[in-house]
């Protein structure tokens, strides 16, 4: 799950890491009365959506005067933002933050995450702050300094120095920096955060260390426990047929292909998509059923893959392990008939109680295209789909 | 022979009171696996399934009691990693977790502590082991197996059942098929599993399944390269998945580098693994492999 920087700035704030003066704005009139209230110029206005590069997209301004942060948050409320993590279709701003401007001096680079390979999470920093990290990475890796954090004991105070002494910092700075990191640790542990991202954090003029930027992902697994970060959740950011789907535990991901696929396990799911790619297709979306599948699930993907008015036939792919095909044979005759679809369907059903399901499905009528095996049914699909198209 | 588990594991299950725990219990029972004894916090001294397994509130009695060597764990996530820790700590050599949906946190310590105590995880989220004919140690349809000389590893559930079924198919059976889960932490990697069946004198080859995201497939490949002698088909699910979104699998997301199935195919590939480009070939291929030689 993602949050506003906004947000972030408020969490950072809670694990007391120091932040430029800001507040959010929804309108023109708390645009304006942020300015007032921070009583500073310049201040920065930032669109708020969940998409990095918001400054080359046009979404992060300088305003100097009342007027000015009047004109720019006309012109950036309600605009549309693309940048290279949006897409083309880009994203609607809504909502605002009007900060302090910062006097900066040296912009900093510092994030946690977990290193899967070393299955321990890691801090990293850099001097090459306000850019993008991936860049760095590939052509001057030698200047991301990184400490493994063991989780048992926690980051240690000398990681903390180890990291500052690699920005070459000194003094009041180091001081701060070192803290700050204890702090960024702290904070990413107990929010069960799978990524914290500060970049940049820079040394203003007077040697002060201060988060201009927070970026927070989080652990979708550890949500039960964190209520706070939950009620941060914006659905406006989120797809809406992913969020339907959520719904019915449903895992759905929309594509941009015409064959929609209902499969049940994740694995499974994308080995049908790929195979309706090799077979001439293109596939519309990812849909995992889950370990529970029966008649309403069935039904209910249904519904969310032909809400996708591209789809033009669909294939239902399921290995029955503790998922009876028995089961979703007769989701698929029942949604068949209440949904009167306009579409081909075929069908590949296998493991436990698949004989039934078969005979389920030949006794209902219903007109369904039988599939043996994931090449016959990739085949099958992609026809159909194809015929639809040509009619 | 076969790894990891056989007809002589005696098996603890935690939390077989649940609704999970009782009906894969049972199944497992029926498929042959030796349960001596299931772990409940709360519900110590009680007997369950047909009065026939002794319930007990720690994993320890449980070992002291009936010398439970292994462990199966469906308790829900929160206390998901507990149970791994309980296991370990009580000198459990061998567990498997079921629980989809445990913290990465949690997993983080956990991992920790198995490897400091030298035991064998599996998963967590995953469909668990099975030694065909002799134990189940999972929630894997048992039927579709059939005893044979294949090795299956996999990080996805039904992809697993869909290469049993079809190696059964061409007539090739299996010696174990460990589903090792799809989360960003696991117990087992690709890699120790291919080094286990590369011991196993029974196993003649391997089909390893992948797929999008991490760089496992990738560590077990090089592996592979230098020290395996056995024939290897492998499959990488998620060429058509797009970048930076999570498919199901906490693990499986393409962020960019070696993490794209395409990368991790040509790899394979270079490492001298036969790699299925379709899902539907996987059988073929490896009977293939198995007729060359």
């Amino acid at each position: 799950m993602k949050i506003h920087e906004y947000q972030g700035k408020m969490i950072l704030k809670e694990y007391d890491i120091e932040t430029p003066e800001s507040m959010p704005a929804f309108s023109v009139e708390e645009s304006i009365l942020a300015f007032k209230k921070l009583n500073t110029s310049p201040v920065v206005v930032k669109a708020q959506i969940h998409a990095g590069g918001r400054g080359k997209g046009g979404g992060v301004k300088l305003a100097k005067t009342p007027e000015e942060l009047k004109k720019l948050t006309e012109e950036i409320l309600g605009m549309t933002l693309i940048t290279h993590q949006t897409g083309p279709e880009g994203k609607e701003v809504q909502r605002l933050l009007i900060e302090a401007g910062v006097d900066i001096d040296q912009e900093f680079y510092a994030a946690i995450t977990l290193d899967r390979n070393k299955e321990v999470d890691v801090f990293m920093v850099s001097t090459e702050g306000g850019v993008e990290i991936e860049k760095v990475a590939k052509e001057m890796p030698e200047k991301i300094i990184k400490v493994w954090i063991d989780p048992l004991l926690g980051m240690r105070r000398f990681q903390a120095s180890q990291l500052a002494y690699g920005l070459k910092l000194e003094g009041q700075a180091f001081k701060e920096a070192t803290q700050i990191f204890l702090k960024m640790y702290k904070c990413y542990t107990s929010t069960d955060a799978s990524l914290l991202e500060v970049n940049p954090l820079v040394k203003t003029n007077d040697d002060h260390i201060i988060a201009l930027d927070a970026k927070f992902n989080f652990d979708g697994n550890a949500l039960f426990r964190q209520n706070e970060i939950v009620k941060m959740r914006d659905l406006s950011e989120e797809d809406p047929y992913e969020v339907e789907a959520s719904k019915f535990n449903l895992n759905y991901i929309k594509l941009d292909g015409n064959v929609g696929c209902m499969v049940n396990g994740a694995g499974l799911a994308m080995a049908t998509m790929d195979i309706i790619k090799l077979a001439g297709g293109e596939p519309a979306n990812f849909l995992d059923v889950g370990g529970s599948a029966n008649a309403d699930t069935v039904k209910n993907g249904f519904r969310i893959i032909l809400a996708d008015k591209n789809v033009k036939a669909i294939l239902i792919n399921i290995f029955g392990g503790i998922v009876r095909c028995d089961r979703v044979a007769n989701g698929v005759v029942q949604a068949v008939t209440e949904l009167g679809l306009k579409v081909p369907v075929v069908v590949r059903l296998e493991g436990t109680n698949a004989d039934e399901a078969q005979m389920i499905l030949k006794k209902s009528g219903v007109s369904i295209i039988p599939a043996t095996g994931m090449k016959d049914a990739a085949k099958k699909v992609v026809n159909a789909a194809l015929n639809l198209e040509s009619l | 022979m076969s790894i990891l588990v056989n007809k002589y594991s005696r098996v603890v299950v935690q939390g077989i009171t649940g609704s999970e725990g009782q009906f894969h219990s049972k199944q497992m029972i029926e498929y042959g696996t030796n349960i001596v004894a299931g772990v409940t916090p709360g519900k110590g001294g009680k007997k369950t399934l047909d009065n026939q397994i002794p319930v007990y509130n720690m994993v320890i009695e449980a070992v002291e009691n009936e010398k439970a060597d292994t462990s199966i764990i469906f308790v829900p996530p929160p206390f998901a990693a507990d149970a791994i820790i309980e296991a370990v700590l009580a000198g459990i050599k061998v567990i498997v977790c079921i629980t989809e949906g445990v913290p990465v946190k949690d997993m983080t310590k956990a991992k920790q502590i198995v490897k400091k105590h030298n035991a064998r995880l599996i998963g967590p989220n995953c469909p668990g082991i099975i030694t065909v004919d002799e134990c189940k140690l999972g929630i894997m349809p048992g039927f579709i197996c059939k005893k044979g000389n294949i090795g299956v590893i996999s990080k996805s559930g039904t992809l697993t059942y869909e290469a049993i079924d079809q190696l059964v198919n061409v007539d090739l059976g299996q010696t174990t098929a460990i589903g090792i889960g799809g989360d960003p932490i696991i117990g087992t990697t690709m890699k120790d599993c291919l080094a286990l069946f590369e011991d196993d004198k029974e196993t003649e080859g391997v089909v390893i399944i992948g797929e999008i995201g991490g760089q496992m497939e990738i560590e077990a490949a090089k592996w592979a390269k230098e020290n395996m002698t056995k024939p290897i088909v492998g499959f990488i699910a998620g060429q058509t998945a797009p970048p930076g979104r999570r498919m199901g699998h906490a693990g499986a997301i393409v962020s960019g580098g070696d993490d794209t199935a395409d990368a991790k195919m040509r790899i394979l590939e270079e490492c001298g693994i036969t790699v299925a480009k379709s899902v539907a070939d996987i059988g073929q291929l490896m009977k293939n492999l198995m007729e060359k030689k």
